[in-house]
């Protein structure tokens, strides 16, 4: 087909070339176009980058950072108020998320909560999702967050009450502070959950994109785009409605190599070899 | 614990971290019997309309009792399937010493590490060639083979925890593999199965993406897709509506996580989702 475009002296883009090539599509052939593309397309740049975001902020400030701010107070709590606080942090985590985020938007949307209280405070009407980038990211960031944060809590808190009592009165009785306590006592004993956590989550969320497809859908432009996100719009609900499965495929596959080999890194750290001892009876 | 430190600040930081959640739940509820003003905050006033759904299809939608009942299917499918096949597999897991075993096992946890919501644009396409796209049974079984990976891990988690000693004295005393299994093992395994089975039916009870890829036709939508096509739908753009679906939708769950919460919790520390 590039021959008889130079022969009719046509001359096109390499971006050209290739919808041409894939409105020209005849049958299966192996081609590497799909991974070539998605090195040439300036589009790459914009969801990599995003997804770096989205993985890094959600990451760092709940699923592991809320999450042990979570598990740390309400250890500190008594029992009845910790179960409160517990049981609520799991409510995002066991709405289906349809719903769930159809609660972000009516707090949210033009004719939301958040407009209804900040509108007699002179604050303009708008919709606080979707209006500009930064609150874009904002919301994306807590939607997910807020589920999120619920796994590192169980664990952390699991964790912490493993800690001998003895070793805190000690501490208190030897004039340590709150402070103190935390950082010295509990946040050392939490290393191998936090690791485990920022590991597992990181990969969760590089192919998660649920609630971004619920909330966001990517926008407002494409500014919100996340890599698994992208897959599943070119391959599966795309816009101007030409399905690119290849395309969307290759996305996928990147992100499957990526899992895959993370998911060594993970076996290694946490001790494959015990898991599989040898069964006992037929020896 | 500690009586030395003080509660208070602790309590206010966590409760203005908690508003947000606080708010939607509870309008959740009350907006569903209630009536706001535009540009009011409170609710002005009583009504029953936001339920009418119950009762009348809404214009171009399907009716909610065949969708809740295509939900249950769905979701109970899915339960026995990931049941039947995780306790049977994790138990030649964790106590046959079958060929690749170890293979088996590191494959089962790659699997489990990175969702596969990946392989879904592959799995789209299968379906369509085997003729199962917009079919209940495919969605199920598609659903099912995703959840396996952690099914299996988690119960031969379980069945690592049972002593051995059980399973030899029932050898012992002549008994097969199979009555050791069902008779002794299973039910030292019983919270396992109820974690596990009420784990899979809540997800395959909020699952939105697979069923709205994989079987978009009205006769065969579930509760998130019904709810997603209601948002969807810019003729009626009513909040209260929404929330009155949603919160049918989500009734069932959060009785069952009432019940099952400390059973639940041993696979929500393992998480699934991000």
């Amino acid at each position: 087909m590039k021959a008889a475009l130079a022969e009719l002296q046509i001359e096109l883009t390499p971006y050209q070339i290739n919808t041409l090539s894939q409105a020209a599509y005849t049958g299966w052939v192996w081609t590497t176009d799909n991974f070539h593309k998605m090195t040439i397309l300036p589009e790459t740049k914009q969801i990599l980058f995003n997804t770096i975001i989205y993985v890094t902020f959600t990451l760092l400030l709940f699923n592991v950072g809320f999450a042990l701010v979570l598990a740390i107070a309400t250890f500190y709590l008594p029992k009845g108020q910790a179960g409160i606080f517990r049981a609520l942090w799991l409510l995002p985590r066991i709405s289906p998320s349809v719903l769930y985020v159809v609660l972000w938007k009516w707090l949210t949307w033009d004719t939301g909560f958040l407009n209804a209280i900040l509108n007699p405070l002179g604050v303009a009407q708008r919709n606080w999702m979707l209006d500009t980038t930064l609150n874009a990211w904002v919301f994306v960031v807590l939607i997910n967050g807020f589920i999120g944060a619920s796994m590192g809590m169980i664990l952390f808190s699991s964790a912490i009450t493993a800690i001998p009592k003895p070793l805190l009165y000690a501490s208190e009785v030897d004039g340590a502070n709150r402070w103190q306590q935390i950082r010295f006592i509990i946040l050392p004993q939490l290393k191998w959950p936090i690791l485990f956590v920022t590991v597992y989550q990181c990969l969760s969320l590089l192919t998660s994109f649920e609630q971004i497809l619920l909330s966001t859908d990517g926008g407002p432009g494409s500014t919100t785009e996340v890599w698994a996100l992208a897959a599943y719009h070119n391959a599966l609900d795309n816009y101007w409605g030409n399905l690119q499965y290849g395309y969307g495929a290759a996305l996928a596959l990147v992100l499957v190599v990526i899992g895959v080999i993370m998911s060594f890194i993970f076996l290694r750290f946490f001790r494959f070899q015990e898991l599989v001892r040898q069964p006992r009876i037929e020896q | 614990m500690s009586q030395n430190f003080k509660n208070w600040p602790i309590l206010t930081a966590l409760v203005l971290a908690t508003v947000p959640i606080v708010l939607m739940y509870s309008y959740l509820v009350l907006d569903t019997v209630t009536n706001t003003e535009p540009g009011g905050i409170l609710p002005s006033s009583f009504t029953l309309e936001h339920w009418r759904f119950l009762y009348e299809n809404i214009e171009g939608k399907a009716n909610i009792w065949q969708v809740t009942l295509n939900t249950l299917v769905f979701a109970s499918s899915v339960m026995l399937l990931v049941l039947s096949v995780s306790s049977t597999a994790g138990y030649a897991l964790s106590r046959l010493n079958i060929p690749f075993r170890r293979e088996f096992l590191a494959g089962v946890l790659i699997l489990h590490a990175f969702p596969s919501i990946t392989l879904i644009i592959a799995i789209f396409l299968i379906l369509q060639l085997i003729g199962l796209y917009n079919t209940l049974i495919g969605v199920i079984i598609v659903m099912t083979s995703l959840q396996l990976p952690l099914g299996i891990w988690i119960m031969k988690g379980f069945y690592d925890s049972v002593p051995w000693e059980i399973e030899m004295a029932g050898l012992q005393d002549g008994a097969s593999r199979f009555t050791v299994w069902y008779h002794l093992v299973l039910p030292q395994v019983r919270p396992g199965i109820i974690a596990l089975g009420v784990f899979s039916f809540l997800s395959g009870w909020g699952e939105y993406i697979l069923p709205t890829v994989l079987a978009p036709a009205n006769n065969v939508q579930v509760l998130s897709g019904y709810l997603a096509s209601l948002i969807a739908d810019d003729r009626n753009f009513e909040f209260n509506l929404f929330k009155s679906v949603g919160l049918f939708y989500a009734t069932p769950v959060v009785i069952m996580y009432l019940f099952f919460q400390d059973k639940l919790m041993n696979i929500y520390g393992g998480g699934t989702k991000g």
